[in-house]
């Protein structure tokens, strides 16, 4: 449904991408490393699917929850616009994913090496759910350094999901892993597998 | 005087005490219409006298004079991303903003734009 007005002003083409990961693993420091604008916080209201999942015995009236996720903006020229979404670090929440990933051209997981098993969702929800993705495991300070090929069997990755050692803080290591996610896209495309 | 007074229109809603649902007049059947980044720009600005739009019309149209998609309106305006749509969408319908949608998932397979991407985000 766009708009098809021929007096309107030409606009970019929006592009989602996602930054997934456990709680606390860096997500949002990645996106405002790599945003153009300082990252911004938008809820967004999820009726029914919640139940089942949150416990709404004794407030029956309450069918909706509210999930907080960070976001931000690069404008590829005046073309395209990229927007990076923090999804939300709970597990609880896994079934915001769904709206999230729903057209995203791929997605980032971020791995701590002390907390692994955090980014375990993650990786398992985009494998079933056939989203392109990279797995960038963020170096914090005093964690132990392993080598990337123990992470990815720890991970259980397929052979051909990147893998990378990344500084969520920094701007040009966000950079590296959204580029090296965007290959990734373009080679999973379906029109490339034949 | 409270000296926390700021002209700033946009703030002039005091959230906490206008429940977001009233806002929207209680509708929420434009959930479905526009995604998080469908992008709306203002193609006809208002002339403040509109009968049926409300302050947060006004400030989606002055907003939206540079393409910005749902999540930044909602994060601006600071309402929920569910309220924006359904602003959005009484807008969209008098004609004050176009509103262009996502990429669906089939047309992102556009070559082109793979390599777009790619060239825009070595040059950051």
């Amino acid at each position: 449904m766009a708009s098809g007005r021929s007096d309107a002003p030409k606009m970019p083409k929006a592009i989602k991408l996602l930054i997934a990961g456990g709680f606390g693993v860096g997500k949002t420091t990645m996106v405002g490393a790599v945003s153009e604008i300082r990252p911004l916080r938008t809820e967004e209201t999820l009726t029914n699917l919640s139940v089942g999942v949150d416990d709404l015995s004794g407030v029956e009236a309450k069918s909706t929850t509210t999930v907080a996720m960070d976001f931000g903006r690069i404008s590829i020229g005046d073309e395209f616009v990229l927007y990076l979404f923090g999804t939300p670090g709970q597990e609880r929440f896994w079934f915001v994913w769904d709206e999230l990933a729903r057209g995203a051209l791929g997605a980032v997981v971020l791995a701590d090496t002390r907390r692994l098993a955090d980014c375990f969702p993650s990786v398992d929800y985009f494998e079933r759910r056939g989203t392109p993705f990279v797995v960038a495991v963020n170096c914090f300070e005093g964690a132990p350094v392993f080598d990337l090929a123990e992470v990815k069997l720890a991970l259980n990755l397929s052979q051909d999901v990147p893998i990378m050692l990344c500084d969520a803080r920094k701007r040009e290591s966000g950079k590296e892993v959204l580029i090296e996610l965007v290959k990734h896209a373009y080679g999973k495309r379906p029109a490339a597998t034949h | 005087m409270n000296s926390e007074w700021s002209p700033d229109e946009e703030r002039l809603l005091d959230a906490p005490t206008i429940r977001p649902y009233v806002i929207a007049r209680g509708r929420t059947e434009a959930q479905d219409r526009f995604d998080l980044i469908s992008l709306a720009v203002t193609i006809r600005p208002t002339t403040g006298t509109e009968i049926g739009l409300d302050p947060e019309h006004q400030a989606i149209v002055r907003l939206c004079r540079r393409p910005m998609s749902v999540a930044e309106i909602a994060a601006h305006l600071d309402l929920p991303a569910g309220i924006v749509r359904v602003l959005l969408g009484d807008l969209f319908d008098r004609g004050f903003v176009a509103v262009q949608q996502p990429q669906p998932e089939m047309d992102v397979l556009d070559e082109r734009m793979y390599k777009a991407v790619l060239d825009g985000l070595r040059a950051l």
